[in-house]
């Protein structure tokens, strides 16, 4: 039979993600020693998974409000005003959803009308051109430079707007590059959104993995910028939680009737026993961020020094668990580079342009893994620079 | 600082200062230092390999005796934790809060030879009182590491993000 003719065109014309490619041939191959995956490497914390376990003891097995437990959305309220001293009210501006990427998908969706144009500021995480195609939107890429650290400029976003453009997604702490915006820099483009009338979605799911010093910045903290923004986080990332997909928007009251809306009918509500386990992780958590910030920040001063090292050059990531060396000076191509590591030397890295184009000529190494698993990786890369040299 | 320094010492001790320098965002020479000082305070002690003898054919029995003391006027355990401590068949010597006063941890070629030790030169010591002599049959965990490899997961991580 024919499928085609019964398939939507734009899902049909969507590229599976680049990141898939490499895995897939790493997962086929023996004693691989990866550095690709995206989430942490640490288990939730033991106090958070037993206040899902007894939930489940109490019977606490039925669907949640649409919106998610009030005691949840409460906590996710005090949370961000204590970390990052930004105002919501429980009641109407937080929607709980599965994972931060359903909440990026109902904003897109709830924002953009046929032909909107979406700034999407490269590389960054892969979702965002797709879902901004399957809600209609016009997606126009900002390819944000490494002599920047690869952060956002006003003037970037000066040179892509148009008098179409209706929204700017905003990755930071940026997963592949690691780059991490400052109160400063966001100032900086704030002043752009307002000129031009722009919506932000911030995606802040790495927010808490903030090194250097630096206090985590939530877009929404900027002077007049909470009324224009949709702010994305989870817990995933920040409490070790990614497979209990949990996640949540915080913005207007008006623009969270709307994805509540959408929410309610496509997927009733987010997992009950994730949600009180949440709740546990809001309330008790703290020191477990601060613990798991705290190794992840070793292992990055570790993987950063030893690829400086080797004369792959890698500007010091800020936030994140990801450090994207460049890899230009051995003459190949990411996807050369990714390959030629993973056949000779069995350690599997993603290419760059698998984030977008202005990602070629990197490589994005995670070091959510254990030191013995990094230095392992570390000790193959250099013997595979020499041999390359030879 | 010291303490992240004494942590990562104790989960592997072969780190070069290089290493451990870039973990911690310090130099080399600033952690052959801080090293020197915890040697010279008696914090760091030694650099001991974690072997799993059971692995290592024909070594030795181990176990666990628990001793009660009567402790001395003025020198307390003290006196009998030295003269046990010298006995080269004891590997560590804890003195404890509880049922009993010093647990001795002791390797012999066998069970018998552990057993004939307790009661030819254990018991016999002025100040014991008992000892309650368990056999160790495995060490699962042992400072920290998995002696055993039982919980050596394979790394289930498969989502691409």
């Amino acid at each position: 039979m024919d499928y085609d003719r019964f398939l939507n065109s734009k899902i049909k014309n969507t590229k599976p993600s680049g990141i898939r490619k490499f895995f897939d041939i790493a997962s086929e191959m023996e004693n691989v020693i990866s550095l690709s995956v995206g989430e942490p490497d640490f288990k939730t914390p033991w106090h958070i998974r037993q206040a899902g376990i007894d939930s489940l003891e109490k019977g606490k097995t039925f669907y949640s409000p649409n919106r998610g437990f009030t005691a949840l959305r409460e906590e996710i309220c005090t949370y961000f005003k204590r970390r990052f001293d930004v105002e919501y009210k429980p009641e109407t501006d937080v929607l709980v959803t599965v994972g931060g990427s359903e909440a990026i998908d109902a904003a897109l969706r709830c924002i953009l009308d046929e032909g909107d144009e979406v700034l999407i500021p490269e590389p960054s995480f892969v979702c965002y051109e797709p879902l901004s195609t399957m809600a209609d939107g016009k997606p126009v890429i900002i390819e944000t430079k490494a002599e920047n650290d690869f952060r956002l400029t006003p003037e970037e976003i000066e040179e892509k707007v148009t008098d179409k453009t209706k929204l700017l997604i905003l990755p930071y702490p940026n997963n592949p590059t690691g780059a991490s915006m400052s109160r400063e820099d966001y100032e900086a483009i704030a002043k752009v959104i307002e000129k031009h009338d722009l919506f932000v979605l911030s995606d802040e799911i790495y927010a808490e993995l903030a090194y250097g010093g630096a206090k985590p910045v939530s877009f929404a903290s900027i002077e007049g910028m909470k009324e224009r923004t949709v702010v994305i986080s989870g817990f995933s990332k920040t409490y070790a939680m990614t497979g209990w997909r949990l996640g949540y928007a915080l913005g207007p009251a008006e623009i969270i009737a709307q994805m509540t809306k959408l929410h309610q009918y496509g997927i009733m509500s987010a997992p009950t026993t994730a949600q009180y386990a949440a709740i546990e992780a809001l309330k008790n958590g703290d020191q477990d961020i601060e613990y798991m910030r705290e190794q992840y920040d070793m292992r990055r001063r570790l993987i950063v020094k030893a690829f400086n090292d080797m004369g792959l050059t890698c500007f010091e990531p800020l936030g994140a668990f990801y450090v994207f060396p460049c890899i230009k000076s051995t003459g190949l191509s990411s996807e050369e580079f990714a390959e030629k590591l993973l056949f000779s030397k069995s350690v599997a890295v993603v290419p760059g342009n698998a984030f977008g184009e202005s990602g070629e000529g990197f490589v994005r190494v995670s070091y959510s893994y254990s030191v013995a698993h990094i230095k392992e990786a570390l000790k193959r890369i250099k013997e595979f620079l020499t041999e390359l040299e030879k | 600082m010291k303490n992240r320094l004494l942590e990562l010492l104790q989960e592997n001790c072969r780190y070069t200062d290089e290493e451990l320098a870039a973990m911690l965002g310090t130099t080399a020479d600033e952690i052959k230092a801080q090293i020197k000082s915890f040697e010279d305070a008696g914090v760091i002690r030694g650099y001991n390999a974690l072997i799993n003898w059971e692995k290592v054919p024909g070594s030795e029995a181990r176990a666990l005796i628990e001793l009660r003391v009567a402790p001395k006027k003025d020198k307390g355990f003290d006196e009998v934790a030295e003269r046990i401590m010298a006995f080269e068949e004891v590997e560590g010597v804890y003195l404890m809060a509880g049922d009993y006063d010093l647990a001795v941890f002791v390797k012999g070629k066998s069970i018998q030879d552990i057993a004939m030790f307790v009661a030819r030169r254990l018991s016999p010591l002025d100040s014991v009182l008992s000892a309650d002599t368990h056999f160790i049959l495995t060490k699962y965990k042992s400072n920290m590491i998995d002696m055993q490899n039982l919980g050596s997961e394979k790394d289930e991580r498969e989502c691409m993000v």
